[in-house]
């Protein structure tokens, strides 16, 4: 057995030093072929997300059917690896796919505060994978986290994991409202040890969400958990990551934190929403060598 | 019978740790006044005191210099009281080694001001030579002086005490501790202002002082490896020359005042305080999250 | 479980390598042959002899430099006195603030033609001379201009007055920056300057003549002579020289400093380093990791205050060592002139020299030395970056400076033991200390002997900052206000 760590000591994180690091990923300069294999790594990273109050079916089957069909602009391209959706959208989107392989994605547990009781996130949880949910993208109870109750936090998110069955768990931290990084290093731990298969950081619904610096520091608590026990968690940096000069830095950093390992869908996803056309559009650069107009874009 | 009592001699040793040994040599020379009279017998000391004194300074750098400035500038100010409450003493051993009764007077009174005026500046130098630096990353940067450690000086020939006293003063007012070679001319009263330094609370070792011959003393006390700066303030070229080669042994810090005149004022400052310090500059990140801006 | 700890290694596939981004060399014009820049002009050398320069990423020639002798160095330092003694001495200090900053903006124009001809001939990436040389450089400029008309406020009732003609010999590994670092300063307090750069990288200082040339500088304030040690030695000997700046080796450092004993010359000796990095249990480690990582490659190594000794808290070794194994393997070495190499080319074969005989004393010494499995050009100078465990105190890669990217490791278990062997060494120009208890930080800075102490950062460095060693790393200082008194009377 893995021996869970105390909580209420974390590894110490230094703001300004990785802040530094974080920035030294973008200096590199990503060209020709490997800018190209990029972009399609990226695209076929992305969680397409759409998690408005306005959401409907005729919005989530649109979604789907881009989704699907992003090698109709450009041949050759792969698709995007899950739709995110709310509870009440899984059935439509899980029938829009079909036999796609994209998988659906489910926020769950009382998305996006997480203000509510166990046993309501508990079935909210239970109700995505009831509509066919692949992944169920938790949140935190940021409350009680802040509140020093991390034995709460730990164990929530394990009865979550509990009622995920088979579907992948993505805890998010939602680190816009932890303040820290030493605090978003703590939640890391928590959720891993917890049983997240994924740690995510954001919900979308909070400014700032994903940066570099932040997804580093949860990079670097992945690294030290395999270290430590072995088990590979995955990474889902969501929200603001919306071109893809961005998210080629992100994949260098990823590249260079955790290796070839985690270089696929199956461990690291983008949570976003307007990043796959700005990839489209630079992979038509690179292959037409204009720069592209978006209304050559469609905006699902 | 005869009643007429006899005077009882003083025996002047060296000062080495708080204690007065005699040299390890067991040589001696005779102090002389102008006229050529007999003063007293000298410790003729040897490389291997000025070894020892070294060794001594060296142990005693780590308490001195940790000692806080306050501290220091207390004991300071304890040596100048030890030594106005002796002036008398000191008069007299100036003139018998040739000063008017003024001008040893003055030499002596000069002598406890100067004291008085670096005991003063222990604790202020800092701040005057210090820095904050602005950097332009996120960092606090700053420099700060430390004392080197261990100063070898020699005394100017004339004017023994406010010589003497004007280059160990601002030496251990920094935190350094040092090793002396007393006035060869004129070292009645350094041993003397020793027996000053050993009733003033300031500890054993910070200073230690050597009566000998500078022609055999300066090689080793410009070229011991395990001092960090020496002090010459005499106008000899040759000399310079030697102590500034020796130094370059171990990179050394020299310090040559050739041009000082230790009676005037103007020869007192920070300065002289500064010449035994190094600078230390020190980065530390400073931590900005996101927003957390002064709003005012 | 049967997972072993600690035994874990992520795999950095080669198959990822990056496409090549080389920069341009179009915008570097590199002239067939290059004079000695005397008195304003370019001048041939009465020796009439020059020297191949080289790219040492390729091995290929880039140059010829002209090759100063004794009555070179002559003709400069008389050009410089004439200039002190007839104009520069005498201009306000306000226009001389003026020339200072045009130099600095002229830098800031060419930046690119500067980083680039930097990485040509010395080897460094060119993401470190385009990113970190050229723009300190003109940063230095900057801050010393505006202390020109300002001194007196530096020195309080003191009258500063400068020394007169200052003679500046500079080392091959930051170039131009140290050109900036020694000619900002001399120039802000009044003094005239003979400056030598390193016999390998002479470029950027020539290019610097150049632009000040173009800033209208006048004639003999600045001239700057190419040659190798017996230029320096000349220059080092000239009676007519007031200040001695000297940036290189403790051994020729100590020279210089018995050369000048029988006169009044003032010096300033960047020496040596050995600094120890000094990593405890409870420091932010990842970022510990990238301050050994920075301290220890920054510029293959070529840096004086390269924290070479690496302390590492005995219950964290294992894992620090795990993350910086795993780190290393990240490291791109190769063509300087590609923006993503990390590690770029030895400055010379002499220097690869050296650096392979420590590799060798190392092993022989009975220390572990673990290499990065990257690959390496098979033309120009490189090595590997290199860290060798199980080192002792007393084996010589642990005391003497390499100059290169080899870091020796050491544990410990108390402060006062990691303070003892940190203090262990002849040299004291830095150190780093990382841990997150502030008040260890502090007794951890206060008792390091060294000049520069870097607590949870490493290798930071800028013109207000001043720099400089304790014992035999050489005394004064260079950069912020502490940087002018090497050039006044005060």
């Amino acid at each position: 057995m893995n021996t869970i760590p105390d909580f209420t000591i974390s590894p110490r994180i230094d703001q300004v030093g990785v802040e530094e690091r974080a920035s030294r990923f973008t200096k590199r300069s990503i060209k020709n072929e490997t800018k190209i294999n990029g972009l399609k790594l990226a695209l076929n990273m992305i969680d397409l997300t759409t998690l408005e109050g306005k959401d409907t079916d005729g919005k989530v089957k649109q979604l789907c059917y881009k989704a699907m069909h992003l090698h109709d602009v450009y041949a050759g391209l792969p698709t995007v690896a899950a739709i995110c959706v709310y509870p009440s959208m899984v059935g439509v989107a899980k029938k829009a796919l079909g036999d796609s392989g994209i998988k659906v994605a489910s926020v769950a547990t009382a998305f996006p505060s997480g203000q509510s009781t166990r046993d309501i996130k508990i079935r909210d949880t239970k109700f995505a994978i009831s509509q066919g949910a692949d992944e169920i993208d938790m949140v935190i109870s940021r409350g009680k986290f802040h509140q020093g109750e991390y034995n709460f936090v730990f164990d929530e998110i394990a009865a979550i994991k509990e009622a995920c069955g088979n579907a992948r768990l993505k805890v998010i931290l939602e680190t816009g409202e932890l303040g820290t990084y030493d605090k978003v290093r703590k939640a890391s731990d928590i959720a891993m040890y917890a049983g997240a298969d994924f740690i995510k950081t954001s919900t979308g619904k909070i400014s700032p969400a994903a940066t570099m610096p932040v997804t580093l520091v949860m990079l670097e608590a992945i690294r030290d958990f395999y270290y430590k026990t072995g088990k590979k968690i995955a990474m889902k940096p969501a929200g603001g990551i919306s071109k893809a000069k961005l998210a080629l830095h992100y994949l260098v950093m990823l590249n260079e934190v955790l290796g070839e390992g985690w270089m696929n869908n199956e461990w690291f996803r983008f949570g976003a929403s307007s990043l796959a056309n700005d990839i489209l559009m630079q992979l038509m650069k690179q292959r037409t060598g204009l720069y592209q107009s978006g209304d050559y874009f469609s905006n699902d | 019978m005869s009643t007429k009592r006899l005077t009882v001699l003083k025996t002047y040793k060296i000062y080495i740790g708080g204690q007065f040994p005699r040299t390890e040599s067991g040589r001696y020379y005779t102090a002389t006044n102008a006229k050529g009279e007999h003063l007293a017998n000298m410790c003729l000391c040897s490389r291997k005191d000025v070894r020892d004194a070294i060794g001594t300074a060296r142990g005693a750098f780590g308490g001195w210099s940790a000692r806080s400035a306050f501290n220091r500038g207390q004991i300071l100010y304890r040596i100048a009281e030890m030594l106005e409450g002796r002036k008398a003493q000191f008069i007299e051993e100036l003139m018998l080694q040739g000063s008017n009764k003024a001008a040893a007077e003055n030499e002596v009174t000069l002598s406890i001001d100067r004291l008085i005026y670096y005991s003063g500046w222990c604790d202020k130098y800092q701040q005057i030579f210090s820095s904050v630096n602005p950097v332009a990353s996120s960092h606090f940067n700053f420099s700060a002086l430390e004392p080197m450690g261990v100063v070898t000086i020699v005394a100017p020939q004339q004017y023994s005490l406010i010589g003497l006293v004007s280059l160990m003063s601002p030496v251990i007012a920094g935190g350094n501790t040092c090793v002396i070679l007393a006035s060869e001319v004129k070292p009645l009263c350094s041993v003397t202002f020793a027996e000053v330094l050993n009733s003033s609370d300031l500890p054993g070792g910070v200073v230690n002082i050597l009566t000998g011959k500078v022609s055999e003393l300066l090689p080793h006390l410009s070229s011991h490896m395990d001092v960090n700066a020496v002090c010459y303030s005499e106008t000899n070229a040759t000399a310079i020359k030697m102590v500034k080669e020796n130094a370059s042994l171990n990179v050394k810090r020299t310090a040559i005042y050739e041009n000082e005149k230790w009676m005037d004022e103007k020869n007192q400052s920070p300065y002289y305080i500064n010449d035994f310090q190094e600078v230390k500059t020190t980065w530390h990140p400073i931590e900005n999250i996101g927003g957390a801006k002064a709003g005012y | 479980m049967a997972v072993k700890k600690n035994t874990l290694k992520l795999k950095f596939d080669s198959s990822r390598n990056l496409a090549p981004a080389l920069e341009s060399k179009s915008v570097a014009k590199i002239a067939e042959r290059y004079d000695l820049f005397i008195n304003g002009k370019f001048e041939k050398p009465s020796s009439k002899k020059y020297f191949d320069t080289i790219n040492p990423a390729s091995e290929e020639k880039l140059s010829s430099i002209a090759q100063a002798n004794a009555a070179d160095v002559n003709k400069a330092v008389v050009a410089a006195r004439n200039a002190y003694e007839k104009g520069w001495k005498k201009t306000s200090p306000k226009e001389r603030a003026k020339y200072i900053y045009r130099i600095a903006r002229i830098i800031q124009e060419r930046a690119r033609e500067l980083a680039v001809i930097e990485t040509l001939d010395g080897g460094k990436p060119i993401r470190e001379s385009r990113d970190f040389d050229v723009p300190t450089a003109a940063n230095h400029f900057f801050y010393y201009a505006g202390w020109a008309d300002k001194l007196e406020y530096a020195f309080p009732n003191r009258n500063p007055k400068p020394l007169g003609v200052a003679g500046q010999i500079i080392p091959w590994n930051f170039p131009l920056l140290m050109a900036a670092w020694k000619i900002a300063p001399a120039l802000a307090t009044g003094n005239t300057v003979v400056l030598k750069p390193a016999e390998t990288t002479s470029l950027t200082a020539l290019k610097l003549a150049e632009i000040i040339q173009e800033a209208d500088l006048p004639p003999g304030v600045v001239n700057i002579i190419t040659g190798a040690g017996a230029t320096g030695a000349a220059l080092v000997n000239h009676p007519d020289i007031n200040k001695i700046a000297f940036t290189g080796s403790t051994d020729v450092g100590k020279l210089i400093q018995k050369a000048i004993a029988g006169t009044n010359k003032k010096a300033t000796l960047e020496l040596g380093g050995k600094a120890a990095n000094i990593i405890f249990d409870d420091a932010p480690l990842d970022q510990a990791v990238e301050g050994i990582i920075n301290g220890i490659f920054f510029n293959q190594g070529h840096v004086c205050c390269a924290g070479s000794r690496l302390f590492v808290q005995e219950s964290v070794y294992k894992i620090v060592l795990q993350k910086l194994k795993d780190r290393m393997e990240t490291l791109i070495v190769g063509d300087p002139m590609d923006k993503n190499t990390d590690i770029g080319a030895i400055n010379s074969k002499q220097q690869l020299e050296v650096i392979n005989k420590y590799l060798k004393i190392g092993q022989q010494e009975g220390a572990e030395m673990f290499q990065s499995a990257c690959s390496i050009p098979k033309k120009g100078f490189y090595c590997r970056p290199t860290i060798f465990t199980n080192v002792a105190q007393s084996n010589r890669i642990a005391q003497e400076e390499i100059f290169g990217p080899v870091l020796s490791i050491q544990t410990f278990r108390t402060e006062d033991e990691v303070i003892e062997k940190a203090n262990n060494t002849p040299f004291g120009l830095s150190a780093g200390v990382w841990t997150d208890k502030g008040s260890k930080i502090f007794n951890m800075t206060s008792k390091l002997k060294a000049g520069v102490i870097w607590a949870n950062t490493y290798n930071k460095f800028d013109p207000t900052s001043p720099f400089g060693g304790f014992k035999e790393s050489g005394f004064g200082r260079e950069g912020g206000l502490h940087g002018l008194g090497a050039y006044l009377k005060v």
